[in-house]
């Protein structure tokens, strides 16, 4: 027998993690420092200043002008629709990213350059671009102007992309023998889709809702031409934290930053562990 | 748990990938699908799983007619070259897939899991991912998990084509003791003749989509039906217009017997225990003569020294023109 090698290595062999630190060479060490004073410089640094410009009123203030009707109705509709959005974006991104993928059609690298006009087509001209098409003009005869589907639309728009491109590298590197291999122990074809293509592409489609949910609730450009930025109906935070600059109030404005923050983060955080669980339970 | 394959025949595009196969697998053997890349063995496999349609002709799987079958409901248990592990499930849930979409009640998977895993020695590692476990021991996986279902026949694609040679020889043998305790009809694909000969009962030969010869082993070697299996299973070479192993030819030194063919030694290459001879014939053909270190000493051959060969008696020989392929090909086409 070939006990010898089919013996375990032991548990301890494998596990020679890097958690817990090596000491860092030289190089290694420099480019540490350089990349965390690169990451403060351009994200640490300012976010504390806007926390430091938000408490300013103290923690009351905050309060004050978070819960200010407006201001809340605000934040409310740009957090609602935002992860609406993404929700959307979850099964239209990764149905697009599938047929990208898997099926083969005419036009298909017409369409793949086409997915990222969103991405690349600056915010204000996909604003005029929904305005002309859904706006009191629009040849299609579907009039939005002024309404939350306006704020819906923007933001469907500008965040089509993000879900399509986190997955299609995925599925595109899945193995067609996985899937043989799960339908020859019988599985039909939505098992093997529910527990093992799924749980491959979690990751992927978890992050690609991420940014598309960050990107949606910091929109601003594609949607103040369409959505007319009615006070209690179509304001989102980014048109009131400029409305509040414009006010001279600057702690208000960054109070309302402060929340889209939170919220921004704790969406990440959020995302990241429902996508662990996904994977683990398979 | 037989297996019947008719008249199947694959066409992918303008490649005929098999043309008319017809084999019959015996129920609770080890048999192997040998041949060169590309002649259409794996597609057989592939066939008879249902992961690929055949075009033409029926497949049976234990009486009973699967041809149109989907290869969920097959009961085909196959394992991939390169393992087609689930990588986000443990090795425990990757064997207890099969048993978990079956809805098996969960103290049976648990008990059908630990088993298994002990059946091929992996009980250590039931909550490793599979990327943490070696080449070996994941094929050793993949093996458990086909085998979890209790498959009517168990189907191996080249399952030792990624290891590395010696991981690969242990893995043969194992293969060979764990059919011999699990008795479950068992095709495997190889382009090893060395793999076939050692671990199978019975060995198909198929190249360019044909079936050269179905037997066990020691009938292919010993009585090859062509050249082509004759080449393949082991080094040939040719003396006159017979095809022959080296190590079948005896070799004389000075004037030999009437029948013998005369010739001089033009190299001897040593490899360890195996001489290498190479003698030029007074017809100018090059001949490849393989012996002991022993044979080689008792008879004293040196370099230069004329001698003579004769093919040593009951030796397999075909005669190299008992089937020119080119004109087999060519009568294919016609017939199409």
């Amino acid at each position: 027998m070939t006990s010898a090698v089919l013996a375990p290595d032991g548990p301890a062999a494998n596990r020679r993690s890097a958690r817990g630190g090596l000491p860092l060479t030289p190089v290694s060490g420099l480019g540490l420092g350089v990349a965390m004073l690169w990451f403060s410089l351009l994200v640490l640094i300012p976010l504390a200043a806007v926390v430091v410009t938000a408490s300013q009123g103290g923690w009351g203030g905050l309060w004050q002008t978070v819960t200010n009707e407006q201001t809340a109705a605000a934040i409310r509709l740009t957090v609602g629709t935002a992860a609406l959005v993404t929700l959307v974006n979850i099964v239209m991104g990764t149905l697009i990213a599938w047929v990208l993928v898997r099926d083969r059609f005419a036009g298909k690298r017409a369409l793949e350059i086409l997915i990222d006009v969103p991405f690349a087509l600056p915010t204000i001209v996909a604003g005029l671009v929904l305005l002309s098409l859904y706006g009191p003009d629009s040849p299609l005869g579907v009039n939005v102007a002024n309404t939350r589907a306006a704020v819906f639309l923007a933001f469907l728009f500008v965040t089509l992309p993000f879900i399509v491109r986190t997955v299609q590298p995925v599925l595109a590197e899945l193995d067609p023998e996985i899937e043989e291999a799960a339908a020859s122990l019988g599985a039909s074809r939505l098992t093997t889709f529910r527990r093992i293509i799924l749980p491959s592409l979690t990751p992927a489609i978890a992050a690609g809702a991420a940014l598309s949910f960050a990107r949606g609730i910091s929109e601003y450009g594609s949607l103040v031409l369409l959505s007319g930025n009615l006070p209690m109906r179509t304001e989102v935070a980014s048109v009131r934290i400029l409305s509040s600059i414009e006010n001279d109030n600057p702690d208000s404005a960054a109070a309302v930053a402060v929340v889209l923050l939170t919220i921004s983060f704790a969406v990440i955080v959020v995302l990241d562990l429902v996508q662990r669980r996904v994977v683990r339970r398979g | 748990m037989s297996i019947e394959i008719a008249n199947v025949g694959k066409r992918f595009g303008g490649f005929v990938a098999l043309d008319d196969v017809s084999v019959s697998i015996p129920a609770g053997q080890l048999t192997a699908l040998l041949g060169p890349s590309g002649g259409g063995k794996s597609t057989l496999l592939r066939i008879i799983a249902g992961l690929e349609r055949a075009d033409t002709g029926r497949v049976e799987i234990d009486g009973v007619d699967a041809t149109s079958l989907p290869p969920q409901k097959r009961n085909v248990g196959f394992v991939f070259q390169h393992y087609a592990a689930f990588k986000h499930l443990s090795v425990r849930r990757n064997v207890a897939f099969g048993l978990e979409i079956r809805k098996r009640p969960k103290a049976d998977i648990r008990n059908r899991v630990d088993e298994l895993l002990a059946l091929v020695h992996l009980e250590q590692f039931a909550d490793r991912l599979p990327s943490q476990l070696s080449g070996g021991q994941r094929q050793r996986m993949a093996l458990a998990r086909a085998l979890a279902v209790e498959p009517t026949v168990l189907l191996l694609d080249e399952p030792f084509g990624a290891l590395d040679a010696k991981v690969r020889k242990e893995l043969r043998d194992w293969l060979r003791r764990l059919h011999d305790e699990v008795h479950v009809t068992t095709v495997f694909v190889t382009h090893d003749q060395e793999e076939a000969l050692e671990v199978a009962d019975e060995i198909v030969v198929i190249n360019e989509g044909r079936v050269e010869q179905i037997g066990p082993p020691d009938e292919l070697y010993d009585r090859p039906a062509n050249d082509f299996v004759m080449r393949f299973l082991g080094p040939v070479t040719q003396l006159g217009g017979l095809l022959v192993r080296p190590h079948d030819l005896q070799i004389h030194a000075g004037d030999g017997k009437p029948a013998a063919v005369p010739g001089r030694i033009t190299r001897i290459t040593r490899v360890g225990f195996e001489i290498r001879i190479e003698v030029t014939t007074n017809a100018g053909q090059v001949v490849a003569v393989t012996l002991t270190r022993n044979e080689f000493l008792a008879l004293g051959l040196h370099d230069r020294a004329s001698v003579h060969l004769t093919v040593a008696p009951d030796s397999p020989t075909v005669a190299t023109t008992s089937r020119p392929r080119a004109s087999a090909s060519a009568s294919l086409a016609a017939s199409r």
